[in-house]
């Protein structure tokens, strides 16, 4: 019974992604899009990518990690590096550029994700803020990366004419998470966050599971980085400063850590909202702060806990007719 | 001039810069000490004392110890409406919640002053009158001196009043265990508020001095020594007070000495380096506690 | 030869001796008791058995094979399951999944097969979905598997637990207070469960309670512990009636 359920969940996401696909295509294509909803087109995939693979550490391993556009930053320059040097075809360059992107930032969430295996909660956030800093301190000042002038002149392979592929690469990424946190590695994870000593205790290892997340976010993060050098065709390190690491966990916090879904609704919402409130960058900050404190202390209140409650009630009813 | 009188300078450049920092540590560590959290916005306190000194001298046209009282009044009052408001509805929240809670006050302070100031740097003169003094072709600035003489008398008095008063002792009470001390009759509630209002008038000092050094203002400037000082209240050992007075002194040596000799872009990447290295290698720093949990 | 084979056990937090010279003997298939006044270090031994803390010295022979320094999830995995004094389930993970969750070293594959929804990964769960909800039914909580863990009544949690501990398929299963918070009522019930997992499951149970009259009922064997170190060990009879026995639970 519960596999038909999940294969009825399955179709009905399926289905949801291809018709917003659709829309989005032929909205694009009708030339109905204004320039700035088609400019927003792909910061939104990236936003998603950024902000689903952030709610794995976030929300489904319970750390705080504030160094997630240091992993972008790493995905960005090795992504551009590859395309600045290759002068082949999009169809292979860009590929290739994904990939080790991706792995590139993979192989940085090694790199943190094992010193931190001691470290929990308040101190771990800061250590993932600080090698978020260090990256970008490194980048600054090598030489291969153009130091503080930074990269320019990167093909855009991925400005809205592609947004197929782009779109793809979203979709894949909020699946695989998904699937991630729905497999036996997923609750792993999960139950590290629940009661790190308890999991042990069942025979979890709790550093494998935690570098794994750390890497698989990582990896997701390369990719965003990739997309988005390959979007806006320039690149600073400034860019990927410790403001970008609260931005993403800000899209995470309205969607609710641990709700793949919320994140998505999350990042469309907070990346065309503040295009549309036109000043945004004053504004924007602003948002974010009572976005993060509302959200807070709504979670922690009463009223949370009387709107869950009763939630659940209604769903265990909902099973127990289905049964 | 010698490689010593260099080597002195750069020294005492980096004690300056250091008992600043160690004057915000002092901040991170009491409030971590006694709310167990830390206080992401302390930084952002730092840049809301030095635009007060400005508001206090430019608008109001004060008289700088009258700017001076004003800033640490107004620091005093927000980092004890910041606890009563934010922090104390998530007293047993889940510590996650708290940090986001905590950036998000800081982006709050950051984004306010964006919009009453704007994003352009405004300068801002030294409010020191005296030009420093030379001693054996060492120049030492006024500021610096002011700065040595002004944090000692924080850190003396600070110290006194942590072991000698009933207020101090209180504090370590409740530091040492909340339920208990509660049980002996001490008011948490206004110890937890009393904290923070220390931990922040003693930054709206800071942010003077750091204002009167580099004497131009702009809504993040209270970022960057906000993190240091709590990289240094982390190396000095997080919840200890004697330990973010030497952790504070010995990251602005570092600091100070390392863009000196070193290298400038990579003097931030270092002090950040010191604190991974801290927590890998002894997280509860040079004179810290360990906590651990029970089972 | 005995399944657990403790030799001169002992633990210090700097100068404090919290378990000293702790020896025991446990047979296959054995009920055991460990009990003893509070802060007595029965915790403590269950700690350091499950590798929370290191001992000091001493070595804990488990099959015939040395865990002392290994860590809990490796000594998990060599067979020593546990529950907790303080309940430590997976609050914000379904019932089911609490099971599954310690199922985890048994049934396998790979990250690949499960981000891909291969075969592979359909048929495993599938079979930790009907081993999960068989361990579940033995504590009569198969119809609560779906409810979050966190919902379900003390009782309850205090079972989902001990379920949780089977479910890693142990040798020895070791039980911190399970009856702690519970009435007479659902105390008794408790215990019969615990004789019936015991024959059931075909494992061997090392318990720790503080009250005596409690575990006498159900326990082949007791081992009483008294400021860190062993009192006296044998049945309950003899344990019950020691003279030295009385006076640590009662004082002089």
């Amino acid at each position: 019974m519960k596999n038909r359920q999940t294969d009825k969940q399955l179709i009905k996401n399926i289905a949801i992604t291809i018709i917003i696909f659709i829309i989005v295509e032929s909205l694009l294509y009708g030339g109905l899009l204004s320039r700035q909803f088609r400019s927003l087109l792909i910061p939104v995939c990236i936003n998603v990518i950024l902000a689903v693979s952030l709610n794995l550490t976030t929300g489904f391993l319970g750390e705080l990690t504030l160094g997630h556009a240091g992993f972008m930053s790493v995905g960005a320059y090795t992504g551009a590096l590859v395309t600045l040097n290759m002068n082949l075809p999009m169809a292979i360059e860009f590929p290739v550029a994904l990939f080790a992107g991706g792995i590139a930032a993979a192989i940085f969430g090694v790199i943190i994700g094992v010193p931190v295996l001691r470290l929990r909660g308040d101190y771990l956030a800061i250590v993932t803020l600080a090698f978020g800093e260090i990256i970008k301190s490194i980048i600054n000042s090598m030489k291969i990366t153009n130091g503080a002038m930074g990269l320019s002149g990167i093909e855009l392979h991925a400005n809205y004419k592609h947004f197929a592929y782009v779109f793809a690469l979203t979709v894949i990424t909020i699946f695989a998470i998904k699937n991630m946190v729905h497999s036996r590695q997923g609750r792993a994870v999960c139950a590290i966050r629940d009661n790190y000593i308890a999991a042990e205790a069942v025979g979890i290892s709790v550093s494998r599971f935690k570098v794994m997340a750390f890497v698989v976010a990582a990896f997701f993060a390369g990719i965003a980085g990739v997309i988005y050098s390959h979007n806006v065709g320039t690149l600073k390190p400034t860019t990927f400063d410790y403001n970008k690491s609260i931005e993403i966990l800000v899209i995470v916090v309205l969607g609710g850590m641990g709700s793949i879904r919320g994140s998505v609704i999350a990042a469309i919402i907070l990346t065309v909202l503040p295009e549309l409130l036109r000043s945004a960058d004053e504004f924007r900050m602003l948002l974010y702060a009572i976005v993060l404190i509302v959200m807070m202390i709504f979670n922690s209140s009463q009223i949370k806990q009387r709107i869950l409650s009763s939630e659940i009630l209604s769903r265990l009813r909902r099973v127990k007719k289905e049964a | 001039m010698g490689i010593l009188q260099n080597i002195l300078e750069q020294v005492i450049n980096g004690l300056r810069s250091g008992s600043i920092y160690a004057l915000i540590a002092l901040g991170y560590t009491m409030v971590y000490g006694i709310a167990k959290m830390i206080n992401f916005a302390h930084g952002d306190i730092i840049m809301v004392g030095a635009y007060a000194l400005y508001v206090g001298l430019a608008i109001f046209h004060l008289p700088a110890v009258g700017a001076v009282l004003l800033s640490i009044a107004i620091c005093t009052i927000l980092g004890v409406g910041i606890e009563r408001i934010a922090y104390k509805p998530l007293r047993s929240a889940q510590p996650l919640a708290v940090l986001i809670t905590a950036i998000g006050v800081s982006f709050l302070l950051q984004s306010l002053s964006l919009l009453i100031f704007g994003a352009t740097p405004i300068p801002q003169a030294s409010i020191v009158g005296f030009d420093g003094i030379k001693i054996g072709g060492i120049s030492i600035s006024g500021i610096t001196i002011v700065t040595l003489i002004v944090t000692t008398i924080c850190m003396a008095s600070l110290t006194w009043f942590i072991n000698k008063t009933k207020l101090g002792s209180a504090m370590r009470a409740v530091s040492e265990d909340k339920g208990a001390a509660e049980l002996m009759g001490i008011d948490v509630n206004k110890t937890i508020s009393l904290t923070f209002a220390i931990g922040s008038a003693l930054a709206a000092i800071a942010g003077i001095l750091y204002v009167c050094q580099y004497q131009s203002l702009k809504p993040t400037l209270g970022a960057m020594p906000g993190i240091k000082a709590f990289v240094a209240a982390v190396l000095g050992g997080i919840g200890s007070v004697p330990g973010a007075m030497l952790g504070g002194i010995i990251l602005g040596l570092i600091e100070s000495l390392s863009k000196a000799y070193i290298s400038t872009e990579l003097s931030d990447a270092i002090v950040f380096g010191i604190l991974v290295l801290v927590l890998l290698i002894k997280p509860s720093g040079l004179l810290g506690k360990i906590r651990k949990e029970k089972v | 030869m005995a399944l657990l084979e403790v030799k001169n056990l002992g633990i210090s937090f700097g100068g404090l001796r919290a378990v000293d010279d702790f020896n025991i003997s446990i047979e296959k298939g054995c009920l055991y008791g460990l009990i003893g006044p509070n802060g007595a270090g029965k915790t403590t031994v269950f700690n350091m058995l499950t590798g929370v803390y290191l001992p000091t010295d001493g070595s804990i022979i488990l099959d015939g094979n040395n865990v002392v320094g290994k860590n809990p999830a490796q000594i998990c995995q060599s067979g020593i399951a546990r529950t907790f004094q303080n309940i430590r389930l997976f609050g914000k993970m379904s019932v089911l999944d609490n099971v599954k969750v310690a199922l985890h070293n048994e049934y396998s594959y790979s990250l690949g097969s499960g981000i891909l929804h291969l075969n592979k990964y359909k048929k495993t769960e599938t079979a930790m979905n009907e081993r999960a909800l068989e361990i579940l039914k033995v504590f009569d909580m198969n119809e609560q598997a779906h409810i979050l863990s966190s919902n379900l009544p003390y009782g309850k949690q205090r079972k989902l637990e001990i379920a949780r501990a089977l479910a890693t398929n142990p040798k020895l299963l070791l039980l911190d207070e399970p009856a702690a918070g519970m009435n007479p009522n659902e105390t008794a019930e408790l215990m019969d469960t615990i004789s019936l997992i015991r024959d059931k499951f075909d494992i061997t149970i090392l318990l720790i309670e503080h009250d005596m009259k409690l575990v006498s009922g159900i326990c082949e064997q007791l081992t009483v512990l008294n400021f860190g170190m062993v009192l006296t060990t044998g049945t309950p009879e003899a344990v019950l009636n020691d003279p030295e026995v009385v006076t640590a639970y009662l004082g002089e």
